[in-house]
């Protein structure tokens, strides 16, 4: 061990522990900027860029960063000293002199941590002018990059290639030209992104944040001829209380309804129940794939992977295009409940389907990116016309006036509200595979599931796998969250060596709870975990925990698409995929 | 190799010259022969991503610039992604996605050419030449970049055109030097 003295204060540390880490020890918390991370996740961010957690160390002509400076023997270290706080204000005064200051209607407004460091340091004037960099804006289907506002902290690019091994950003040119952009500067469209969102989810300014779509549904809303109608992912109820104060991991389900409700939705459903309904289909897909296994058809393609996430799905489109039979055909929950919102129901209102508005609240980017695909429309009418993050949702219920704390517990409208314990866990690494096997092991066995929890397809390691016995039948899964993981699994299927009959992946680390649209946790990475508890106990208090005994969705079957995996059932609820970026031309357009 | 490529405007706006015309559309496929001598390259670098500079170094050598399709190639190879070789061949200033031209104009512009006068030479060339430093003319004859000291300072300011070196240029001077290359 290492002793050293924080600001008068002894602290024992491991050898190769930085300052920073030493001095949270002693109870000194330095203040960081580019410096990121999720401790129980092993990504940490820290290219020692910003110098904004300098600190004197006694004996040292300059200051160290404490973020990369190691720890050594006897070291004795100020971290707020006059010529500390000096270097920190000027070091922060520069960055922002190169920084727009449109705070007052940026997006990241009150969630930044460049103007929270700004408040906290008091800087009332930024004494350097001079030029300012400026880049071209550039909007994707969920993304929306303002490179003005970015401060070389580096945290996207970490995730992005590090955490994701999506490869879409990095930084490019150098000095006061540098940026953090794509391959040749082309826009994220056109690049490799999968619209995880994982760099928005990091950044400390507005440089990245999702595009809004909360304007289109406010107009939807106050149309006389729409009836619009809401579905909220399962992530959204454990997580929207943050945005309120509220601690994290508190579930806000019946509050959510109910201001759904205040804010003008004509019937307020939940995606849970498509998620059961993503589970009859996926569990008969991963059923038939097993049992033509087990008859020895040499067709049959195993694993079978989970299609629920779009930035998963973006991501085997883009790098594993040669795989593309592997995922299950079931689409993805939001998307099955846009094609029954606007089937089956629209037809017992009696509303059409141009006259029926479909929202969906969503703890992801991606989502965004997926209700604008060509595959989930009709003649140019989406499944699923708008898709909000939960941050989204939580801004517009402030900006409705509504007193959210205070508000009763409602209760989801039927048909599309009633879901079973299954769907909630959606929301969580390891749920839906878990969720399938609750549904699969009676649908297989015949036989009731007396414990319906899976203690070991749960947990937070980056990948997991467990065999769960099928009353005889070893059925060994495999569980990835975070997309570098994900790739690690389909390297194995594409080399022929993946030992797993089923994999789920979810792109983000933790699962959607931890999705690119979620409240900014910056870096409290004991937040994703209280999250993942509340969607266990959401679970436990449902009387009905197994998709197959939902009622609705058996009404649904019954009244409608007949069996899994029917015809109807097909054409509405699965699809197909495609690979991107095959081409073999180089397209010089301007 | 495997990707359609959008390049950005500011990229374009670089290399627009060299399509002819704005808003024309130029499909650039790499001929096989060339793939694989860039394979060929990142072999004998074992394929190994630490050596990209080296890879990028040679492959600049073979082709005198390192365009977007080169890039893509390289990265394929070397397991990286694309976007992190563009980072690295925009950071360096040596390496560069615009052909040089045939003769290619190099500035001094050290502490003694500065001095002396380089940035006005280097004006008249760019006037002369109707382009900026970094680029080529249209017809690929020339092109202008700066660099610093060759350690001739006695016959600052310097100005090189490929081998040749020319001491003491003057503005005046300028169109002289290159009349003798487009004769």
């Amino acid at each position: 061990m290492i002793r050293l003295t924080i600001d008068k204060k002894t602290v024992e540390v491991e050898p190769g522990t930085t300052i920073l880490k030493a001095a949270h020890k002693a109870g000194v918390e330095i203040p960081t900027l580019c410096h990121f991370e999720l401790c129980d996740m092993g990504i940490e961010n820290k290219p020692g860029g910003c110098r904004i957690c300098v600190v004197e160390v006694e004996g040292r002509r300059n200051l160290a960063p404490s973020c990369m400076t190691e720890v050594q023997e006897g070291m004795v270290i100020n971290t707020h000293n006059i010529r500390v706080l000096n270097a920190r204000t000027t070091v922060l005064k520069l960055i922002i002199s190169d920084h727009p200051f449109d705070c007052l209607v940026c997006a990241k407004s009150g969630d930044c941590e460049l103007q929270d460091l700004a408040r906290q340091f008091g800087i009332r004037t930024v004494p350097y002018g001079g030029e300012q960099s400026h880049y071209r804006k550039d909007t994707s289907p969920s993304i929306i990059r303002d490179v003005d506002k970015c401060i070389m902290c580096r945290r996207c690019e970490m995730m992005c290639n590090e955490v994701q091994t999506v490869g879409a950003l990095s930084a490019v040119n150098r000095g006061f030209m540098s940026v953090v952009a794509p391959a040749f500067e082309m826009n994220l469209e056109d690049s490799p992104c999968t619209y995880c969102g994982q760099c928005v989810s990091v950044c400390p300014t507005g440089a990245l944040t999702e595009v809004d779509h909360t304007n289109e549904i406010i107009r939807a809303l106050s149309d006389p001829k729409k009836t619009v109608v809401v579905q909220t992912a399962p992530a959204v109820r454990a997580a929207l209380g943050e945005e309120f104060g509220l601690e994290p991991g508190t579930l806000v389900t019946g509050r959510m309804v109910s201001a759904l409700r205040e804010l003008g939705f004509d019937h307020v459903f939940d995606t849970d129940f498509s998620a059961d309904l993503t589970i009859m289909e996926e569990g008969t897909e991963l059923l038939q794939r097993l049992r033509g296994h087990l008859a020895g058809d040499p067709n049959v393609r195993l694993p079978i992977l989970t299609s629920c996430c779009p930035g998963w799905v973006n991501f085997f489109e883009h790098n594993f295009p040669d795989l593309l039979d592997v995922p299950s055909t079931a689409k993805s929950p939001q998307q099955m409940f846009g094609a029954i919102a606007k089937s089956w129901f629209a037809d017992r209102i009696g509303v059409e389907r141009k006259d029926l508005v479909v929202v969906s609240i969503m703890p992801c980017l991606a989502k965004k990116y997926e209700c604008q695909r060509d595959e989930f429309s009709v003649d140019g009418n989406p499944d699923v016309d708008f898709s909000i993050s939960t941050r989204e949702l939580a801004a517009f219920i402030k900006q409705a006036n509504i007193d959210f704390l205070n508000l009763p517990e409602g209760d989801f409208d039927d048909p599309l509200g009633e879901s079973s314990g299954a769907g909630v866990i959606f929301g969580n690494t390891g749920g839906v595979i878990e969720a399938a096997c609750r549904t699969a092991y009676e649908l297989h066995t015949g036989k009731r599931l007396e414990k319906v929890e899976f203690e070991a397809l749960r947990g937070m390691e980056g990948i997991r796998s467990a065999t769960v016995d099928f009353d005889g039948l070893p059925l060994r899964i495999g569980i990835a969250h975070g997309l570098g993981n994900a790739r690690k699994l389909l390297d194995e299927v594409r080399e022929g060596r993946s030992q797993y009959h089923a994999i789920e992946i979810m792109a983000c680390p933790g699962g959607c709870i931890g999705g690119g649209g979620q409240p900014y946790h910056h870096g409290r990475s004991e937040i994703l975990g209280r999250r993942a508890a509340a969607i266990y106990s959401e679970d436990e208090r449902k009387s009905i925990r197994k998709s197959h005994e939902n009622p609705s969705i058996i009404r649904l079957y019954r009244e409608f698409l007949g069996e899994p995996g029917s015809h109807k059932a097909h054409s509405l609820l699965h699809t197909e995929y495609f690979p991107k970026n095959n081409e073999v031309t180089i397209n010089m357009q301007s | 190799m495997n990707q359609k490529i959008n390049l950005a405007p500011e990229v374009l706006a670089c290399m627009e010259h060299l399509n002819g015309s704005d808003g024309v559309e130029v499909v650039v496929n790499l001929p096989k022969e060339k793939v694989e001598q860039i394979n060929a390259i990142c072999n004998s670098f074992d394929n190994d991503p630490q050596e990209l500079i080296n890879v990028l170094h040679e492959t600049q050598h073979l082709f005198g610039y390192l365009p977007a399709e080169v890039q893509d190639v390289i990265a394929h190879n070397l397991h990286v992604p694309v976007a992190h070789v563009y980072g690295v061949v925009t950071f360096y200033s040596y390496f560069t996605m615009i052909p040089k031209g045939e003769h290619p104009i190099s500035v001094c512009t050290g502490t003694a050419c500065y001095v002396r006068g380089a940035e006005k030479v280097l004006e008249e060339f760019k006037k002369e030449l109707h382009i900026k430093v970094g680029e080529t003319t249209p017809d690929g004859r020339f092109s202008i970049n700066c660099l610093r000291c060759v350690g001739a300072c006695g016959l600052a300011p310097v100005v090189l055109v490929g081998e040749k070196v020319y001491g003491r240029v003057s503005p005046d001077g300028v169109k002289s030097i290159l009349a003798e290359y487009n004769k």
